[in-house]
């Protein structure tokens, strides 16, 4: 071991900054002060600092700033206290246990340390120093001092913070910690194991995988994305990367993912209730402008089933967050009577190119060169919408009203609740084929052909479910005649194009409690 | 040896995944002492004790050069394929 590879500037208790090496012999020793151990090498080495001081330097470096003082006052120290709070000259010295003591003679080179304390090789040091110094022995009481007492395990490799502080000598990016898996056991069991997985095996994220993923976007790995219920655990871009890793991305998706994780981390997108409710709704996401293209999203054939890469493996991704940083774990927070697919993964791109319309980032305020990922908490879909017969533009209208009458229950109209309604290419062309078809006009026509009088929402022998009796009695006849659409307000409905170019069947994914006590639809800006 | 990072928020430690419980003592025991002071005193006890009473089970001693560390993979191998049974002495 060469000193001046060990090299370091640590500040003494009087501030003044201490440099090694010396150019003089050095006795370096490390101490924490809650080590017995260390209390019974203090003394000694004041006792070496008082006899050889002035033929060689004789530090302490104590692992922290309070301990040090402490243990100053405790044994009445004079010789210089380092501050290796920081247990970076630790870790570079690589000893395990403390008290480590190092003797670096008039050579420069070093020997392994002294780890603990057995008193004949103290002794024996104590008098190779004296021999080497040509100066007198350190006036100590051997006998009274005990034959040996193991020491502690050194600070530097506290579990806690040793990852980080090796991530931090190597330059490393990477602060999560490191788990280590034998070679005898099973890296996939083992990831079942920790609960780790939504039920199907994840790809291990290995420190080389996660650091090609963190090279999918320009932001600062340690950079805070969101605080992720229903832990509220911050969710470093790190920390999603590693999950984007186990879901199966590529590190080009990487952006789409951290974009989901800041929508629906808002107050707005409430990703508790979301997770929490009985109805079983999770995040479907929608993605806008150029990045489908780039990173290759499916929006046509088969765009919201499996196949592709990126719409499965974003998705997932998603999921994986919240379930590992926010602990959203089925039987925990997570408390859906049934369920369903979707949170595994929903996740695809809208065809704006196959739409007449502007695309859903458009009409939610963004730019159309922007790119865009739109969050909505949905508790069930996709429901197919057939309809292989109409020929007329408000027929096809009245088909899609009509297939989202059933959002929770076909009986219940008037509700304050979001539907994602995507139109396929066929049923887009019967919209269009006698002229411009607005999205406003089609939101009119499902309000239209859904409304009932209110009459046909109270409870019944047929169903129970509705406006009670009671409530019922108190309404006037015009009241009750009054015609119910099926949403609240036309905006509840949210229209988007995909699918192939064959086949008339459009689909709709249905909403759960929208607004302030329920998930509000949100859309962010893809950082690429 | 497999490297993986934590995709949680580290606030519950990792768990070690704990090899089924045999439920017997027979074959081959193995003590494998992690080098705690006085370790040894421990296992030369259990060693005296399971010597008088299974007389037709053997022991054989191991020792990892540190408990500060891992135990290296070749010993652990070693113990894997030398022995049924292991039990560890950890403390000082």
């Amino acid at each position: 071991m060469n000193a001046t590879s060990l090299a370091f500037s640590l500040r003494d208790m009087t501030g003044e900054a201490r440099t090694f090496p010396t150019g003089r012999p050095s006795l370096i020793c490390f101490v924490k002060e809650d080590c017995n151990t260390c209390n019974l090498a203090a003394p000694v080495l004041e006792a070496f600092h008082r006899v050889w001081g002035d033929l060689a330097d004789v530090w302490m470096l104590g692992q922290s700033a309070d301990g040090n003082a402490i243990l100053k006052d405790r044994h009445g120290l004079t010789l210089p206290i380092l501050d290796d709070s920081a247990l970076r000259t630790s870790l570079a010295w690589g000893f395990d246990i403390v008290p480590a003591v190092y003797w670096i003679g008039a050579d420069g080179a070093s020997r392994a340390p002294l780890e603990g304390f057995v008193r004949q090789e103290w002794e024996a040091l104590a008098q190779q120093i004296a021999e080497e110094l040509k100066a007198p022995g350190a006036p100590l009481a051997w006998a009274d001092l005990p034959d040996w007492r193991p020491g502690c395990g050194s600070k530097h490799l506290d579990p806690d913070i040793h990852e980080r502080l090796l991530a931090e000598a190597q330059g490393s990016p990477i602060r999560a910690r490191r788990i280590e898996i034998a070679s005898a056991d099973d890296i996939d069991e083992f990831m079942f194991d920790q609960g780790f997985s939504d039920g199907l095996p994840v790809v291990p994220p290995t420190p080389e995988r996660v650091l090609r993923m963190l090279s999918g976007t320009t932001r600062d790995p340690q950079d805070i994305v969101a605080v992720v219920p229903p832990n509220m655990a911050p969710a470093t871009v790190e920390k999603i990367a590693i999950n984007a890793v186990m879901a199966g991305c590529r590190p080009e998706y990487l952006p789409v993912v951290i974009a989901a994780v800041e929508a629906v981390c808002t107050d707005e997108f409430n990703m508790h209730g979301v997770t929490a409710t009985t109805m079983g709704a999770s995040p479907v996401l929608v993605v806008s402008g150029p990045i489908r293209h780039r990173i290759g999203m499916n929006m046509k054939l088969a765009a919201l089933g499996n196949g592709n890469r990126a719409n499965a493996t974003i998705g997932r991704a998603l999921r994986l967050v919240v379930r590992n940083l926010g602990g959203a774990r089925p039987g925990g927070v997570d408390r859906s009577t049934l369920s369903s697919p979707m949170k595994f993964t929903m996740c695809f791109a809208e065809w704006e190119e196959g739409s007449p319309w502007d695309p859903l980032h458009v009409e939610r305020g963004f730019q159309r060169d922007d790119s865009v990922v739109t969050a909505f908490a949905m508790t069930s879909g996709p429901v197919q919408i057939v309809d292989q017969e109409s020929r007329k533009p408000d027929q096809i209208a009245g088909t899609l009203g009509l297939g989202l009458e059933g959002v929770f229950l076909s009986k219940i109209h008037h509700m304050p609740v979001d539907a994602l309604l995507v139109v396929c290419p066929e049923h887009v062309r019967t919209l269009m084929s006698e002229g411009e078809y607005s999205k406003a006009r089609l939101r009119e026509r499902i309000q239209a052909v859904t409304s009932r009088p209110l009459r046909e929402m109270v409870s019944n022998d047929i169903s129970g479910a509705g406006i009670s009796l009671a409530s019922a009695a108190k309404m006037t006849e015009a009241q009750l005649a009054a015609p119910a659409p099926k949403f609240a307000n036309d905006k509840f409905i949210h229209i988007v194009v995909a699918g192939s170019d064959a086949g008339k069947f459009s689909a709709a994914f249905h909403g759960w409690v929208t607004g302030a006590a329920g998930s509000a639809v949100v859309s962010r800006k893809i950082d690429c | 040896m497999t490297t993986i990072l934590d995709p949680t928020d580290e606030r519950v430690p990792v768990a070690r995944q704990i090899t089924p419980r045999t439920g017997d003592i027979s074959g081959v025991i193995g003590l494998l002492d992690i080098s705690k002071p006085r370790g040894n005193i421990l296992l030369d006890e259990l060693e005296r004790l399971l010597a008088a009473r299974y007389p037709d089970v053997e022991t054989r001693r191991y020792a990892k050069p540190t408990f500060a560390k891992p135990c290296p993979t070749d010993l652990r191998l070693r113990i894997k394929s030398e022995c049924s049974v292991l039990v560890e002495a950890l403390a000082d």
